[in-house]
């Protein structure tokens, strides 16, 4: 089906490679910064690390503000498959470690390492493999994740992840195809490291050994096509192959139809066809890490873009803030109408929301375009089906259909239509002449899909766990029905015997009186609390308390009686006499948790109150906070009480001055400040209580 | 300051709706200077009153329905529209009869539905085949090219004619058309189709004055000269890539096997497939009509399945039917089979292996 | 004779299209999910009971038995468009008397103030609320469906229910919603 591996290769010996359907030529604008070398700058006064810079998860966190790191070291250390750590990319002080706005287009924040250097650049300890080729490949795939290595064309897939694939790999495919507009960064790096990209392709080689190794590179670029043929000569089956200049060439999946005529499965990854991809950028930092032991802390950044007076490629360090690069570059606010500045290209780049969000290891390009240097409007018109999109589509898709869909929330029609396939190129909405931002509809009709599907499954869980908590209400309503049969049981079986153990009711009883009597006041928070009835009320929660004391110490006496008595029933169901004892204890424990209440289905304040008579630290702790709790619950049903009713009487038992309806905003007021008034009594109160 | 904010790609072609009409719209010219050459000031009369009844008509319907004026009549579809219509239309029709078309198109064909993008149908043709069903007699009253015409009608006559349905000199529209012989001028393809019913051979209806003069001997006089003029203005519309070439080469295709075909079968009763593709509006239709991109379809097989048909039908409602010509009911068929068409002919997506319709859930 | 030949004929074939038709009904059976299941499946489980019934499956019934569609005030107009289309009713505007589409929220216990009463234990529909009698509770807020019932039990009002804020996976691209940078880029001169 596919065209195998001797076809591909005749393909690529015929010189005429096979082109991906539709596609774009917009204007290159790489004559900007194409000829000037890469610039080393000065360092930013902060550098901001954002833990996750890739796709997959955030590594665990390994410093902590305060701590001194030397360059290099890792901020950040991996545990799992998809977690890559990130390092400082120099020596200095670690000032903070929190949420900070990052490289993505919302504009919302992540976990990042704030760092100020120290200007000593002083690098931790290295440990190169230059003897790779004898090292066992997973060692040297741990040393690629170790250094932090993602894919720098634009994704930021963990590059280890790639070169550990299972599968047999025919091409190695090197994209230095660079097809967006302006930026040059991919360019420079291939003109001017040609040398080290080559030895990244080394070990790359040596990890996934394929059969070829193909590095593709746009017609536009001679210099690095040059550059790159020369570093590459000595290897037979390394190819550098002229892909033709159209947007979007360098897209993983173009580019393989282009130069194998193979196409991604829709599910698949590369490998499944037998190739995997990496940028030219990526082969430079696999061979840094390597052969010097140095982890990715910095990238090649385009500063491009006509509100910028000194464009150019530089080296920045991981984190540094956009504005300081633009500094450098020399922005010029007045050339641009609104200020803009994206990160990455025209074509799929995204504006900034900040000035001061750092530069992560996707950032290839800064631009900053002056006024009507780029035609973007939002002067969107009705799509007249032109089907323009359809043509410039490098993945046959039909645009204007999933616009229509994704316009009107048809969710399932755009997936019909194969939304996911969609690679956000942009080709469709720079064509459209009705400048429908077309990707912007997919983008989001993408978002709200993964949301619902996130919804669903959440909702799911949901109910398995509703469905859990009813089957479970349910059961104990048996297991108490059965308890309450059990003990009636019981009781009966008592009442035919003597009253042995008259005296225990008896002071049960009395106790529950008691404590009904000492509870009543507090059940009813409504009518009490006032602060004049603090002291009589403390009496009788004393009183309330000495009794429900008593009531407790009868009941753990039962209820100690019942844990035994119910393992012997659950043990075996002979002992006759055992069990009707243990129906005793049992009904005895009852009453007696009954007048006391029981603990779940009570209110806080007896429990609070039980506690007056025990003296320890805990306990006092605890019963300070229930009192305020206390009188919190009460202040909280008075302002309720205040707010519902203009005549509700306040703590203090007066009456607001019925007021004419005229004044009713100052009535409102009023009250307010009576309710506030009375909560604050609640609170000293509560404090007082404490005391 | 606050940065800007706003969705990828940052960049656009600079052809917008408005021009992609424009560039439409001049690719006409050619053909409608032709037909004011051949057959007078009415074909720019109708012009004129169409477009201005279309604009008006398009800013009232958007008035009413609260919308942007200004965006909607300077993408000069509504102008297109009028045109498209106007070039139809016999030059000496009644004013009020070019009016209530132009108004038609566009606010009930277009508007009613939606307005630019929404409208299933092709507006202009839609009037047309209106006006030509409410209007019978005036709608096929042409002129004759004024190459063989007895008498040429001037601006001013022109004018006359289509407000007051008289010349200055008395004459009205049957007395304008009779040439020296007294005989009534009709279309090549009116005058064929007469010609068969009465008897004739096709090759004897060629004998007819209408065909006289023309290049080739089965063209009418002037008409073949303004085929040919809108298919050039065609051919430079595919070249600036307003347009697929996919309707115009497959409707042009189906309508000369299809003739072909039928003119094997009797060549003294069925026409040759140049005269199906050079008399009435098979250019016309092939280049500007079929290609509307609101209503036809939208996929690249779809497109040649359309074409293909709306030939088809050309050459056989033509062949078969009581009317002489036909673009306009077979693009108005098909316009009703897009959905259908477009549902079917959805092409294969990357990395898919076959038409995959069931795309659902299947990624993240 | 005619006749008896056409009631033959006609019988015949009325007997064949009748076993054709029997055979399709019993070949072609499709299984649905009982008209319960499926709308169950489209409400949001949040199990808040805004709708007045106790949770979603006792509404699911409901709306099956005949009751208005518009009633779920977490589903919102999604939930009410996908519910309009299987029960093949006109969408109508969700029901104010139920309350409002909101954002999404979860609950969150501000735990120095919580006396471990266990009433907003027992109010949880899921089981999203963790913790013992006297001791502090949390809310386990993965699995919280934000249907603030444990809001009211609560004596000291220690609940609040906190809206979901969008992360970079959550965002939908909405840039009205994100926040604005008011750091200017320093100008150079």
């Amino acid at each position: 089906m596919y065209p195998n591996f001797d076809q591909v290769v005749a393909q690529l010996d015929s010189g005429r490679l096979q082109s991906f359907p539709g596609g774009v030529y917009p204007a290159g604008n790489k004559d900007q910064t194409s000829e000037l070398p890469i610039r080393r700058v000065e360092l930013a006064s902060i550098l901001n690390v954002p833990l996750r810079q890739h796709v997959g998860t955030e590594a665990t966190l390994i410093v902590e503000p305060g701590q001194r790191v030397l360059k290099g070291q890792p901020l950040t250390s991996s545990h799992q498959p998809f977690a890559v750590p990130v390092h400082a990319p120099t020596s200095g002080e670690v000032v903070g470690v929190g949420h900070h706005v990052t490289a993505h287009p919302s504009g919302l924040t992540e976990q990042c390492v704030s760092l100020r250097p120290d200007g000593y650049e002083e690098w931790c300890s290295l440990t190169p493999l230059t003897d790779y080729q004898t090292l066992n490949p997973a060692k040297v795939v741990a040393a690629i994740c170790e250094a932090g290595i993602t894919g720098m064309g634009g994704a930021g897939f963990p590059t280890h992840i790639k070169t550990s694939s299972s599968k047999p790999i025919e091409f190695l495919v090197i994209n230095g195809v660079e097809c967006e507009p302006y930026i040059t960064a991919d360019d420079r790096l291939m003109r001017e490291y040609a040398w080290q990209i080559r030895q990244g392709i080394d070990v790359l080689q040596h990890l996934v050994q394929p059969k070829m190794v193909l590095i593709a590179i746009e017609d536009n670029k001679p210099q690095a096509i040059e550059a790159m043929q020369i570093a590459c000569q000595d290897k037979a089956n390394y190819r550098v192959v002229e892909v033709e200049t159209k947007y979007p060439a360098g897209g993983e999946k173009q580019l393989i139809q282009m130069l194998t005529g193979r196409e991604v499965p829709r599910d698949g990854l590369p490998a499944d066809i037998g190739i995997l991809m990496f940028n030219v950028g990526t082969c430079y930092a696999v061979a840094d890490a390597i052969f010097q032991g140095k982890p990715l802390i910095e990238r090649v950044v385009t500063l491009t873009g006509g509100a910028l007076s000194q464009p150019g490629n530089v080296w920045a360090p991981i984190g540094t803030p956009v504005a300081h690069l633009l500094n450098l570059a020399g922005y010029l606010a007045e050339k641009q109408s609104a200020p803009q500045v994206i990160m990455g290209g025209p074509m799929m780049g995204f504006t900034l929301s900040h000035a001061d969000i750092p530069v992560v290891k996707i950032t290839n390009c800064l631009l900053a375009p002056a006024r009507n240097e780029l035609r973007s409007s939002d002067n969107e018109r009705a799509c007249i089906r032109c089907s323009a999109c359809a043509d410039a589509c490098p993945v046959t898709l039909l645009p204007q259909q999933l616009f229509w869909h994704a316009k009107a929330r048809e969710y399932d029609k755009t997936e019909e239509y194969n939304l996911f396939d969609c690679i956000e190129c942009g080709a469709c909405a720079f064509v459209c002449p009705s400048e429908i931002p077309l990707v912007h509809y997919y983008r989001k009709a993408k978002a709200e899909i993964r949301l619902q599907r996130d919804e669903k499954i959440r909702a799911e869980k949901a109910k398995e766990r509703f469905e859990a908590r009813k089957a479970r209400l349910e059961r104990e309503k048996r297991e108490r029905e059965e308890k309450h049969r059990k003990a009636k049981e019981a009781r009966l079986a008592a009442s035919q015997q003597a009253g042995s153990d008259t005296s225990d009711k008896v002071a049960a009883a009395l106790a529950r009186a008691k404590a009904k009597r000492a509870a009543l006041p507090d059940n009813n928070p409504d009518n009490s609390a006032p602060p004049e009835e603090s002291v009589p009320e403390r009496k009788t929660q004393v009183a309330a308390a000495i009794a429900r004391a008593k009531a407790k110490k009868a009941a753990q006496q039962a209820s100690a009686q019942e844990t035994g008595d119910t393992e012997n029933t659950a043990a075996t169901d002979n002992d006759k006499q055992q069990r009707v004892a243990a129906a005793i204890a049992r009904a005895k424990a009852k009453k007696a948790a009954q007048s006391q209440g029981s603990p779940t289905n009570n209110t806080p304040q007896p429990v609070s109150h039980s506690d007056d008579t025990t003296g320890t630290d805990a306990d006092a702790e605890r019963k300070k906070r229930v009192a305020a709790a206390v009188a919190r619950a009460k202040a909280k049903k008075e302002s309720q009480k205040l707010t519902a009713g203009p005549l509700a009487e306040d703590s203090h038992g007066t009456r607001n001055p019925p007021l004419g309806e005229a004044s009713s905003a100052e009535d409102e007021k009023k009250r307010r400040i009576a309710a506030a008034v009375a909560r604050a009594k609640a609170r000293k109160e509560a404090q007082r209580d404490e005391k | 300051m606050k940065l800007t904010l706003s969705s990828s790609p940052h960049q656009r072609t600079p052809r917008d709706t408005g021009q992609v009409m424009r560039l439409v719209i001049y690719a006409m010219l050619p053909g409608l200077a032709l037909q004011w050459y051949f057959f007078g000031w009415g074909v720019i009369v109708q012009a004129i009153l169409a477009v201005l009844a279309a604009i008006v008509t398009e800013a009232a319907v958007l008035t009413l329905r609260g919308k942007n004026i200004r965006h909607a009549v300077s993408d000069f579809s509504a102008v297109l529209t009028a045109l498209l219509l106007a070039v139809s239309l016999p030059p000496l029709l009644p004013w009020w009869m070019t009016v209530i078309g132009a108004v038609f198109a566009i606010a009930i064909v277009k508007q009613v539905y939606g307005g630019l993008g929404y409208n299933m149908f092709n507006p202009a043709m839609v009037a047309y085949v209106m006006l030509l069903i409410s209007f019978p007699a005036a709608m096929t009253m042409w002129m004759p090219p004024q190459t063989l015409a007895a008498s040429t009608v001037n601006l001013g006559d022109t004018l006359s004619v289509i407000f007051t349905g008289f010349s200055n000199a008395g004459y009205d529209v049957t007395q304008l058309r009779t040439d020296w012989d007294g005989v009534t001028m009709a279309t090549p393809l009116d005058a064929v189709k007469t010609g068969l019913t009465q008897g004739l051979t096709y090759s004897e209806t060629l004998n007819m004055p209408v065909f006289s003069g023309a290049f080739a001997a089965s063209l009418g006089a002037g008409w073949a000269w303004v085929s040919l003029a809108y298919a050039a203005g065609g051919l430079a519309l595919l070249r600036l890539r307003v347009i697929n070439w996919h309707i115009p080469v497959s409707m042009l295709a189906s309508v000369v096997v299809v003739s072909l075909l039928i003119h094997l079968i009797n060549q003294d009763h069925y026409a040759s497939p140049l005269f199906h593709l050079f008399n009435g509006s098979v250019m016309l239709g092939a280049f500007f009509i079929a290609t509307d991109p609101v209503s036809a379809s939208t996929t690249n097989k779809g497109r040649l399945i359309f074409g293909g048909l709306i030939g088809f039908w050309v050459v056989i409602v033509r062949t078969f039917g009581g009317y002489p010509d036909a673009v306009a009911f077979a693009v108005i068929i098909m316009n009703m089979a897009v959905p259908l068409i477009d549902y079917y002919t959805r092409p294969r997506t990357y990395g898919h292996h076959s038409h995959v319709r069931s795309g659902k859930g299947k990624r993240p | 004779m005619t006749v008896t030949i056409a009631l033959i004929s006609i019988g015949s074939l009325a007997l064949l299209f009748g076993l054709i038709l029997g055979w399709a009904s019993i070949r072609y059976h499709v299984d649905s999910d009982p008209l319960v299941d499926q709308v169950d499946e489209i409400l949001p489980q949040t199990q808040c009971g805004q709708c007045g019934y106790p949770g979603c499956r006792p509404y699911a019934e409901a709306i099956a038995n005949g009751d208005d569609i518009n009633k779920c005030p977490p589903g919102g107009e999604a939930t009410i468009k996908k519910l309009a289309d299987l029960m093949g009713v006109e969408p109508k505007p969700l029901d104010a008397a139920h309350g409002q589409e909101d954002v999404k929220k979860v609950a969150f216990i501000r735990e120095d103030e919580c006396i471990g009463c266990t009433k907003c234990i027992q109010a949880c529909p899921v089981d999203a609320i963790l913790g013992a009698a006297k001791h502090m509770h949390t809310v386990i807020a993965e699995e919280c469906t934000g249907c603030d019932l444990c809001v009211e039990p609560c004596p000291v009002d220690c609940i609040d229910m906190i809206p979901v804020s969008p992360t970079t996976s959550t965002w939908k691209w909405n840039f009205t919603q994100s926040p604005k940078g008011d750091i200017a880029i320093k100008t150079v001169s």
